[in-house]
């Protein structure tokens, strides 16, 4: 059976004295896609955010053990080489080129002020082409669209090479076609043994996961596989009944109610 | 470079940045020379001393106890203030942020005005202490306005509200050395030089000093140069990478405040250095910050030097304050700069 690659014990994050999250308990097996979806405010970010470590301005509460050992103990480069993190909105308009970000990626396992290594670039190299960013590698940023500039930061996360990656709405921007591709990036990446971890605002993508868990009010509201009936329930139920999951050609899907 | 090489095309992007990077630091360095020759050649006596060096002791004194120390100064203070301002950009992740616009400076000259004012001392007198000792009230004046500043605005995140918080405690800042010069009238002379900012009574030791504390500055900031790397996908993606960031952070603060207060220690206010140099760098080569520091500091040792000479040579015998000239030269490449971004958002 599936081993657990983080686990989450009474997790309690509050922000300027408004509790976001309320004691919230869950084990997320590996090797599998797990996707979090919910409403606007229903602390989908803040939980993910808690679960890397990386909530610096909030009072959080409660034990995140990452891969059986508690992300508090963990020394930071450890954990880096751990969990990839992919967040909303990272970089600005920036001058560096492609492939200097995605070599950011590697900062984790270079040693300290070291030239990259070849493994190092052949890892940036496999990235960028896994994500088709490889073309523009020596363009800057800021000459590239958003959903180009959003495939160079997903190579970025991708470059760390590590077991489990999360990512905080990593469709923003990409048009239905590099959708797709995403799509197939994370099966391949969980076909391989990765774990990983996903906010997603569109809840038909989301239900190609393997599981789903389903957020409201800080709470979980239902957390289960996203092949099963009472996951699609909890799905209609958490967004007013305003959409339906229907299947269409073997694929579940989400549909707006009419 | 690396024992394992790479196959040729794999790293044909990095490779070609940094060639541009390369040549854009030797083209720096071989500037810097040229202009310490002409330095040491412009001054009210002309090119005659140069000349005269070998044989006439009081054209040598010129050339070698004023001319020689004061363009060295200039282009340490150049260095001091582009290291300054690439630090600064890149930690509060804000193309506008620089040691003038942050307070930082201000605050070094109140640190130094009241030095000046206990210690009783003026810069062309100073001796290797009293040097010392204004250089160090004058870092501590910085860190502490850049502190000010940061809790001002509550943070980093947002831009608008850093640069106000930056001027206002700039002009809050100078309010308070002005009541120190009312107070001690007899440093008013010695202030005047001071916030118009200007090389002329840049000597050995205060070349020593500014020496010492570049090497310093460059050193971290190029040690600590990954985490400005990294904050430019963000905190959380930073501290994800594994970056500490808040020693990191104070590491780079300090750097920058060290930088600021040894270049207003000596040579006064000297306004858009520090701005400047890091985006000129940024136009010509894009290089990560490693590099960047590094390119920053010598293009704003090269920018400053050869103000301070032109400001020498413009209406010569008399000279211009340096930091006239640079305000009045930085000012206009700033509106220029925010032209061209007003037009690039509006197509």
């Amino acid at each position: 059976m599936n081993t657990v690659a983080v686990s989450a014990r009474q997790i309690s994050a509050s922000l300027q004295n408004h509790q976001i999250l309320h004691g919230i308990d869950l084990d997320l097996p590996q090797g599998r896609w797990t996707s979090v979806v919910g409403p606007n405010g229903a602390g989908k970010s803040t939980l993910l955010k808690a679960l890397a470590g990386l909530l610096r301005h909030a009072r959080v509460q409660g034990q995140v053990a990452l891969l059986g050992r508690p992300l508090a103990g963990i020394p930071a480069r450890e954990r880096a080489r751990q969990l990839a993190w992919m967040g909303q909105n990272e970089a600005a308009a920036e001058d560096l080129p492609a492939y200097d970000i995605a070599m950011l990626g590697r900062l984790p396992h270079r040693p300290w002020m070291a030239p990259p290594s070849g493994a190092d670039h052949a890892a940036v190299q496999a990235a960028l082409r896994t994500t088709q960013a490889w073309d523009w590698r020596d363009r800057p940023l800021s000459q590239l669209s958003g959903g180009e500039r959003q495939r160079v930061l997903l190579a970025r996360a991708l470059a760390v090479q590590a077991p489990v990656t999360f990512m905080d709405e990593p469709l923003a921007n990409l048009d239905p076609p590099h959708q797709t591709d995403w799509l197939h990036t994370v099966r391949s990446l969980v076909a391989a043994g990765g774990t990983v971890v996903s906010v997603l605002h569109e809840i038909s993508i989301a239900l190609q996961a393997d599981d789903m868990l389903i957020m409201a009010a800080g709470r979980i509201a239902h957390h289960g596989p996203c092949q099963d009936g009472a996951t699609h329930a909890a799905l209609e139920q958490v967004f007013e009944r305003r959409i339906q999951v229907r299947q269409i050609d073997g694929m579940w899907m989400a549909l707006p109610r009419v | 470079m690396s024992a394992v090489m790479p196959p040729a095309a794999l790293d044909a992007a990095p490779a070609a940045g940094q060639r541009r990077a390369l040549w854009l630091a030797l083209w720096l360095l071989l500037a810097s020379c040229a202009l310490l020759v002409l330095g040491a050649s412009v001054g009210s006596t002309g090119f005659d001393s140069v000349l005269h060096a070998g044989r006439d002791p009081l054209a040598r004194q010129i050339v070698w106890d004023i001319r020689l120390p004061r363009t060295l100064g200039a282009w340490l203070a150049g260095a001091l203030l582009g290291l300054a301002g690439a630090v600064a950009q890149g930690l509060f992740r804000n193309p506008l942020a620089d040691p003038y616009l942050l307070g930082s400076a201000s605050g070094a000259a109140l640190g130094g005005a009241v030095a000046m004012a206990m210690l009783g001392v003026s810069p062309t007198t100073a001796s290797w202490l009293a040097g010392l000792g204004v250089t160090s009230a004058a870092f501590i004046g910085a860190a502490g306005a850049v502190l000010l500043t940061l809790v001002l605005a509550r943070g980093v995140q947002h831009t608008l509200r850093l640069l106000l918080a930056g001027v206002i405690v700039g002009v809050v800042l100078s309010a308070a050395r002005d009541l120190i010069q009312v107070a001690k009238p007899q440093i008013l002379e010695s202030m005047q030089v001071f916030t118009m900012g200007s090389s002329a009574f840049v000597g050995w030791q205060a070349c020593a000093l500014m020496a010492g504390s570049w090497a310093l500055c460059a050193a971290a900031a190029w040690a600590l140069s990954h985490l400005l790397d990294g904050l430019m996908l963000g905190e959380a993606t930073a501290a994800s990478l594994g970056l500490p960031l808040a020693p990191m952070r104070a590491g780079l603060v300090l750097a920058m405040a060290l930088a600021t207060g040894t270049a207003v220690a000596h040579t006064g206010l000297i306004a858009f250095v520090g701005l400047a140099a890091p985006h000129l760098v940024r136009s010509i080569a894009r290089v990560t910050h490693q590099w960047h520091v590094w390119l920053s500091s010598l293009m704003g040792a090269v920018l400053l030097l050869a103000a301070d000479i032109l400001a020498r040579w413009l209406i010569a015998p008399q000279e211009l304050p340096v930091g006239v000239l640079t305000a009045a030269l930085g000012g206009s490449y700033l509106l220029w700069l925010m032209h061209r971004r007003t037009l690039a958002v509006s197509l």
